[in-house]
């Protein structure tokens, strides 16, 4: 009951998983297809390339419905607002949406956002209609600037993109959760189904991720592992955790013991 | 004439279009976007968009990632 009526929006768009799942490093098109459709998710994330010119080789959309799934066509590899821009335009005319995962990176090591090129971009891009969702820095004053932007949620990271590390610092994500009213979603750095949970748990309105499932050793139960995650974080949040105490609380009544 | 596609050089009839272009390389217009000299050519200028020698020509798709 509680899942059906607790709907994610998002650009005015409905949603009922929250769990966001990226479409890379697969080791095939069809490990891909059936990881999306055991994740449950929704939205998923696609990168806009040059097509390949050799036709005899299939691609990710022969295999995956578009109808099925919004597509969030992502902006990886750009290091400027100027190319992230560039590649929006190229995937909102190669897509019919306007949904877009803008990213700017500034560094290959860390692939750490551009905090500067992201707020440039962002800026054009909501002034050209785009639903904006940008991966972002977990800093709260980044976020709100995003918000006040016109962007759709903000992505901050739980850990660098790829790192498995999990939520390094959940207390900045509880900051931003306190200070945005846009969706808050985590984006990158999610390793195992605990993770998710963890970041569900916050009160994220969701979380996305890639390589803890395409990266696992069994992606199709990875990706059943974090869409049971999602659901009972997020669970786990709306119910209302017992308060933390450092000394035991008896769960047995003291009364009628013998003796 | 000769055109730059995706940062190669290739041969392509004169009086070419976006849409011969694409046929030519066996592309299903759907899945695309194109860019001409950096401008986005909109789906349905495609047939009208008349190539000339030297441009540069960008066709891209949704490939998979995160």
């Amino acid at each position: 009951m509680a899942e059906t009526a607790d709907k994610l929006i998002i650009g005015g768009r409905e949603f009922t998983s929250r769990l966001m799942v990226g479409t890379g490093k697969y080791a095939s098109f069809e490990q891909t297809a059936r990881a999306l459709e055991i994740s449950g998710a929704e939205i998923i994330t696609v990168a806009v390339r040059r097509v390949n010119l050799d036709r005899s080789k299939e691609s990710l959309l022969d295999y995956i419905d578009p109808k099925k799934y919004t597509l969030l066509p992502n902006t990886a590899g750009c290091y400027t607002a100027d190319d992230a821009v560039r590649t929006c335009r190229l995937a909102r005319e190669a897509g019919m949406s306007d949904f877009v995962k803008l990213e700017v990176l500034g560094d290959e090591k860390t692939l750490f956002p551009d905090n500067e090129e992201l707020l440039k971009a962002a800026k054009i891009l909501v002034a050209e209609g785009f639903t904006v969702l940008p991966y972002c820095s977990d800093d709260v004053i980044v976020c709100k600037k995003l918000e006040d932007l016109g962007c759709a949620a903000v992505m901050p990271l739980g850990a660098p993109i790829g790192s498995g590390l999990g939520i390094r610092n959940p207390y900045n994500i509880r900051i931003i959760l306190e200070n945005v009213s846009i969706p808050v979603i985590v984006d990158a750095g999610v390793g195992s189904a605990s993770d998710a949970a963890i970041a569900m748990e916050l009160g994220c309105a969701g979380v996305l991720m890639n390589t803890a499932i395409a990266g696992a050793q069994d992606p199709i139960a990875m990706a059943e592992a974090m869409k049971l995650a999602v659901i009972a974080g997020r669970l786990s949040f709306k119910a209302g955790r017992i308060p933390r105490k450092l000394y035991a609380n008896a769960s047995s009544p003291l009364d009628g013991l013998i003796g | 004439m000769r055109i730059v596609l995706n940062g190669d050089c290739m041969e392509t009839a004169d009086g070419a279009t976006v849409e011969t272009l694409l046929q030519q390389l066996g592309i299903s217009r759907e899945r695309v976007a194109v860019e001409l000299n950096a401008d986005i050519v909109p789906k349905a200028g495609y047939e009208k968009q008349l190539l000339s020698d030297d441009d540069k020509i960008e066709i891209v798709q949704f490939v998979g990632g995160g």
